[in-house]
């Protein structure tokens, strides 16, 4: 049964306010929510008042600034600061999405910035993503053949072929995706979720993979596919643009075209 | 690991058109069953008991309050018609990429809004409901 409020040692309190801009004309507040493991104090938002001009322009420059400048304690992953590792994936400003393509420019309001949602926190802006690589996992997401490769060359697809893995194998399961959906946070141990199910269907329409039938087989029953509702919070949140929300229809369509055929 | 908490999920996340559309959905789809056969049922039972009762009744359902609520139930209705019809387009894989989502979107609203007005219009000039 899906639980709509957060139990009581997630409740966030209020926290600190750390004013670092002095007189700045160009200063901007962080709300960011802080969680120590050690304290077994309730999680809190703490603010951080800034001077922008002495940081750089993305949301994941500022959260560098206030760990170097005034909080070393302050706890957030992160690596290739260009969008393509997915380890700064965070809520800011209400939706999921990474610090480091984030720009604070876009965001009017004060930055308020939390953990991926509906997800057990580690500490800070860290959370728990153990569950999210093992139902990656569970969908073996490499290829599968039967039919031995061609002597001494790679496997070879055709040009429309290889179009149609385009807009999946961008994926780089940052879970901002499967984070941001509802049916997800409320079926998270049953549920496979948007970023799973597109790296799914990434390998079901890949020409030279031949575990079609296994791997639909896999996804039958009332939870691990079925349990998306077409809300689509995963499509508007993804920050490489893509559509996990189209891809886990195709399977749907496969599903039954497989019944029927 | 036990005692880590959960981090905020509805608390924060910014209600997004399409969230909202969908969860409209499903609460029109209740509206409509539970409040649709309440009415009913009790317009049946009326009718059942005699004259004088199924005469209350119809008194109750013209009044003014009655007629809001009515109207509320007819607009729960074209969204929910509407919107069912964009969720099997969907089932049928089409209209996924964000423009067309939104846009089926706003027409869902629009279209909810205008049918409903006119079958009111209608209903009133005619001096019925």
């Amino acid at each position: 049964m899906a639980q709509f409020r957060l139990p009581k040692n997630s409740k966030i309190a209020k926290g600190k306010v750390f004013d670092y801009a002095g007189n700045s004309k160009n200063k901007k507040t962080f709300k960011v929510y802080r969680w120590d493991p050690d304290s077994g104090a309730n999680p809190r938002t703490d603010s951080y008042v800034i001077d922008l001009e002495k940081c750089g322009p993305m949301v994941l420059d500022a959260i560098i600034y206030i760990k170097n400048e005034i909080d070393p304690s302050l706890t957030f992953r992160r690596s290739c600061r260009e969008g393509i590792c997915g380890s700064c994936a965070m809520n800011i400003d209400g939706t999921n999405t990474l610090a480091c393509t984030k720009s604070i420019k876009s965001i009017k309001r004060d930055v308020k910035i939390y953990p991926l949602p509906h997800m057990q926190v580690r500490k800070d802006l860290v959370p728990d993503l153990n569950n999210f690589y093992e139902q990656y996992s569970s969908v073996q997401p490499w290829l599968q053949s039967n039919t031995p490769p061609p002597k001494n060359k790679e496997r070879l697809q055709s040009k429309e072929d290889r179009e149609k893995i385009d807009g999946l194998y961008e994926c780089i399961l940052c879970a901002c995706c499967s984070t941001s959906c509802p049916s997800y946070w409320w079926n998270s141990d049953k549920y496979l979720g948007p970023a799973t199910l597109l790296q799914s269907y990434r390998w079901l329409v890949d020409s030279r993979d031949e575990a079609t039938n296994e791997r639909l087989d896999a996804l039958e029953g009332p939870f691990k596919l079925f349990r998306c509702h077409t809300i689509m919070n995963c499509a508007k949140t993804c920050p490489k643009g893509l559509n996990p929300a189209k891809a886990i229809a195709e399977i749907k369509k496969m599903m039954v075209a497989r019944e029927t055929a | 690991m036990e005692n880590t908490p959960l981090s905020p999920h509805l608390q924060v996340y910014r209600p997004q058109l399409t969230s909202v559309l969908s969860i409209t959905h499903r609460a029109t789809g209740v509206v409509l069953s539970l409040a649709g056969t309440i009415i009913m049922l009790y317009w049946f039972v009326a009718a059942a008991l005699g004259a004088e009762a199924y005469t209350q009744a119809q008194v109750l359902l013209s009044s003014v309050f009655a007629k809001i609520i009515m109207f509320g139930w007819t607009c729960a209705f074209y969204y929910h018609l509407l919107n069912g019809m964009r969720h099997l387009l969907w089932d049928a894989g089409w209209g996924f990429d964000l423009v067309t989502a939104y846009r089926t979107g706003y027409l869902v609203i629009s279209g909810t809004v205008l049918l409903s007005l006119s079958t009111w219009g209608i209903i009133l000039y005619l001096g019925g409901g």
